[in-house]
């Protein structure tokens, strides 16, 4: 029996994709805020790939300068908000805080963040203002959580700023690709309207930068170019059956979700491929929409996912069953829809994948998501020249400030890390901003 | 943007968050990392005949889980040679000419009193400031609270440095006195440019059960100490008001110490009439990097209000602070539950029944929310305070404010009680339950 009754209305969708990180309550964020002993170089700040001065906001939640606390963590971080929620806390700044070696509850610093950035939010509270208009003009391409950064970071500094964005909505994975119970679509647009509102960048919606005459328009017409990509549709797995109906990509499948919640319908039986933090997701996912039975299916053992064990456990919990050390070798169909997925067992030895004669099975179901890995925008990027990239066609920056072998393009986000977290997005963006102004100003 | 610049008796510093005379303030070194995160002075740990410490020298008033709430030091003045503390202070001088450098000092004859303070100006100190505070060990060799106790010797001694010192002279007095304006009024006649207080209280914050020496312990003995630290700080703003209100002191600046750790100490003590403030517990627990959550939202405060520089709303509390006959006896507010929040602890019941009126009711349902008994509450914000929830229980005025009668105004008619059972009695006909109402059996 699944845990989850299938929601048939927004009420019950939201039922079963209750937020985990819901926000705090004044009491609450009142008396956790007052828990922080203001470590000295403190841990959690080192763990924040944003560098957010989490001791002193959190400080300035419980003197009640709750303001205060959102200028100190957007100083930081233009996703404030979303990063607060969407973060892996308890792998980056929560599981560093030194409450953990006590066998103390760590802060919830995540949540008091959101405390701290949704007062601002929902009072509209303008905290900046652009900068003097210094005369040049930066195109973004990508409106994600890199973009973003990037756009506020360089109003911040005068220049003018489009962003252009190929889908209908901003903020790119933030909306269309998170676990609707990490962060609903009201609060990611909610933020990035509050920064468009008080810094004024431009965003182009169903505007997709897909040919080399755009791209040189583009050229021509800004000082430089930011590309916030990120990355691209579920690649596929070369298999026979690939293309069999309710055989889809977990990216695509996530998006559907975020966009139309409970009018999405799985059947009853799916299969999840992938190790990585989007099959947890998916299958979790499925399994709050009411499937009731979730396999997800990982070729190797379990120790060697590269999702995060409370992903995976976060997964279990909703009823999800893992299978490891199954490698898909065919999908199983009756023609026109998917009937199963034909795998074979395998052990690792050496780090190496060795599939073992005669384990063959069939494992029936109605749909197959494949969560085992993006296609790179490598066919975008082949249109910009002098655009060095990496052996897995990521971009290749300069470290110190985001800039492409091509001078006047400067990158940031999945299209440069191949696929990590909002929060690394939010830095790139930044970093490449300061970037771009050194660049232009020197 | 606020300007939070200061100019305090001739003493200019980029904002009014000084350090104490005290153990942050040993060394050169800690004065410059001092003013590298963020402080505008520092007032230099008192120089003198260099003295020899003991080993143990601090102790803590823990509340609960929260520590230091109280402090306190058996530390005596400088025991490093004048020659150090002089080199480094004009090496401080050299890297912050535009910081508050002022010298504490602290010692005996007059000619000892004219040789310091030329060696401190020779060092480039901004100002000097005399300690007649410390109510540990110095007292008890004729220095220190001795001096700050016996206003004829403190203004003996201040004529003696008024006509020595060409730099500005902080006057820092004992809070070990009954009136503190007496000592005031002294440093007043004596001349001194400046005012700052509290120094430590005369203290024993506990007692080592096994040893049954007074903490800190020095080889199974102790002494009292100064005490300071947050639960100091109502008994210093209190001080700081009456020296503030004084006619014949307050055309002196005022610099407020005393349990300051947050923006909001600094801006209650600014509000009473200091127009510097000093601090020491909050930096020995915290370290430097306390002054940004003090700095930020004094700042957040001030451009809130509109207020440009401190002295904008410096001493703006003092009209209201008054003697008790003046105060409204008409006015009249009234405790209210918010049911929603109210998370049924029923500690506002038992402080109101057993600690104060007798005002509040428990349901017969067994729901465990309380409720207001408004004919018994006397408005005394008991159960306000100790209800652990944010602004469950609020106080709310039920007078239409249109009177305003006071004990002054009785006392001048002749309308007061007079005899032990006077019918004009505050109380009178007020419900208390019958005594035997609290036997528990009969």
């Amino acid at each position: 029996m699944a845990e989850f009754k299938r929601p048939t209305t927004q009420e019950e969708f939201d039922k079963n994709f209750k937020l985990k990180k819901p926000l705090m309550n004044d009491t609450e964020a009142f008396y956790e805020s007052s828990r922080c002993l203001f470590c000295y170089d403190a841990p959690c700040v080192q763990a924040c790939p944003t560098s957010i001065d989490i001791p002193l906001f959190i400080k300035q939640i419980s003197t009640k300068n709750v303001e205060g606390a959102a200028k100190t963590i957007y100083d930081a971080n233009w996703l404030g908000n979303a990063c607060g929620t969407v973060c892996p806390t308890d792998v980056l700044c929560v599981g560093s805080c030194v409450y953990n070696h006590q066998d103390v509850k760590p802060l919830q610093i995540g949540r008091l963040q959101n405390y701290a950035t949704k007062n601002v939010i929902n009072s509209g509270k303008q905290l900046y203002k652009p900068g003097k208009d210094n005369g040049k003009k930066v195109a973004i391409i990508g409106s994600g959580p890199a973009g973003i950064a990037c756009a506020s970071e360089l109003r911040l500094l005068g220049f003018e700023v489009t962003i252009y964005e190929a889908k209908e909505k901003p903020s790119g994975l933030t909306v269309y690709g998170i676990a609707p119970y990490k962060i609903t679509n009201e609060d990611v647009l909610d933020e990035v309207e509050y920064l468009q509102k008080q810094l004024g960048f431009t965003i182009k919606y169903n505007s997709p930068i897909s040919n080399k005459a755009q791209l040189e328009l583009l050229e021509r017409t800004h000082d430089a170019i930011f590309l916030g990509l990120g990355i691209g549709a579920t690649a596929g797995l070369n298999m026979e059956g690939e293309n069999l109906e309710n055989v889809i990509g977990a990216v695509e499948f996530v998006e559907d979700l975020r966009m139309q919640h409970h009018l999405i319908e799985v059947p009853k039986k799916v299969i999840v491929l992938g190790g990585g933090n989007t099959a947890m997701d998916a299958a979790s996912e499925t399994a709050r929409l009411g499937a009731e039975k979730v396999y997800l299916a990982y070729r190797r053992a379990k120790e060697d996912m590269g999702a995060y064990s409370f992903e995976y456990d976060l997964a279990v919990s909703a009823g999800v069953e893992g299978l490891f050390n199954c490698s898909p070798i065919e999908i199983v169909g009756n023609g026109t829809k998917v009937t199963g997925v034909k795998f074979i067992r395998t052990s690792t030895e050496h780090g190496i994948l060795r599939p073992l004669n005669n384990t063959e099975f069939v494992l029936e179901c109605d749909m197959v998501i494949k969560a085992t890995g993006q296609a790179k925008q490598k066919k975008f990027t082949d249109l910009i020249s002098d655009l060095e990239l990496d052996r897995k066609s990521r971009i290749v920056v300069d470290e110190k400030n985001n800039q492409t072998t091509n001078p006047k393009y400067f990158a940031g986000g999945d299209v440069i890390n191949g696929g990590a977290e909002v929060v690394n997005a939010v830095y790139d963006g930044k970093l490449a901003a300061k970037g771009i102004h050194q660049w232009l100003t020197k | 943007m606020a300007d939070l610049s200061v100019n305090f008796a001739g003493i200019k510093a980029p904002n009014p968050f000084w350090l104490a005379s005290a153990p942050p303030t040993n060394s050169g070194y800690q004065i410059i990392k001092a003013f590298e995160a963020g402080w505008g002075g520092a007032v230099w740990k008192t120089l003198g005949l260099p003295t020899i410490n003991v080993s143990s020298r601090y102790g803590a008033v823990n509340y609960g889980n929260t520590r230091m709430a109280g402090f306190n030091n058996i530390e005596l003045i400088s025991d490093r040679p004048l020659v150090d503390n002089l080199r480094e202070m004009e090496e401080v001088k050299k890297h912050f000419p535009d910081h508050a450098v002022i010298a504490s000092l602290m010692v005996d004859t007059r000619e000892q009193w004219i040789q310091i303070i030329k060696d401190v100006e020779n060092a480039g100190a901004d100002g000097i400031e005399l300690n007649f505070g410390c109510p540990h060990g110095m007292c008890e060799r004729g220095m220190g609270s001795a001096v700050g106790q016996d206003p004829v010797v403190l203004k003996t001694i201040v004529e003696w440095v008024m006509d020595a010192a060409k730099i500005p002279v902080i006057t820092k007095l004992s809070p070990n006195i009954s009136h503190i304006t007496d000592p005031g009024l002294a440093a007043a006649q004596g001349g001194t440019d400046a005012i700052s207080l509290v120094n430590t209280f005369k203290s024993i914050v506990g007692i080592d059960l096994d040893s049954y020496a007074p903490y800190p312990v020095v080889d199974g003995k102790g002494s009292n100490g100064g005490y300071c630290g947050p639960a100091v700080k109502p008994i210093a703003l209190n001080m700081v008001k009456e020296l503030a209100q004084h006619k014949d002191i307050n055309h002196l600046p005022i610099s407020g110490i005393g349990g300051i750790e947050t923006w909001r100490d600094a801006v209650e003590f600014i509000l009473l009439g200091a127009t510097s403030l000093q601090v020491c517990t909050a930096a020995m627990h915290y370290g430097f990097g306390i002054v940004r959550e003090m700095e930020a939202g004094l700042t957040k405060f001030m451009d809130e209000r509109g207020y440009n520089t401190i002295y904008d709303f410096a001493g703006k509390a003092l009209p209201n602070v008054t003697e008790w006959k003046n105060l409204n006896l008409k006015y009249n507010v009234k405790a209210e539950i918010n049911e929603d929040k109210c998370v049924g602890c029923d500690l506002c019941y038992i402080a109101c029944d057993d600690g104060a009126h007798q005002a509040i009711a428990l349901p017969l349902d067994g729901s465990r929310i309380p409720s207001i008994i408004d004919e018994n509450c006397v408005g005394c914000n008991l159960c306000s305070l100790v209800c652990p929830v944010e602004d469950c229980i609020t106080m709310v005025r039920t007078d239409d404010g249109k009177e305003n009668v006071t004990w002054q105004q009785l006392t001048d008619k002749d309308e007061i009680p007079s005899t032990f059972n006077d019918k004009r009695a505050g109380g009178n006909g007020h419900y208390v339950p019958e005594p035997s109402k609290a036997l528990r059996s009969k």
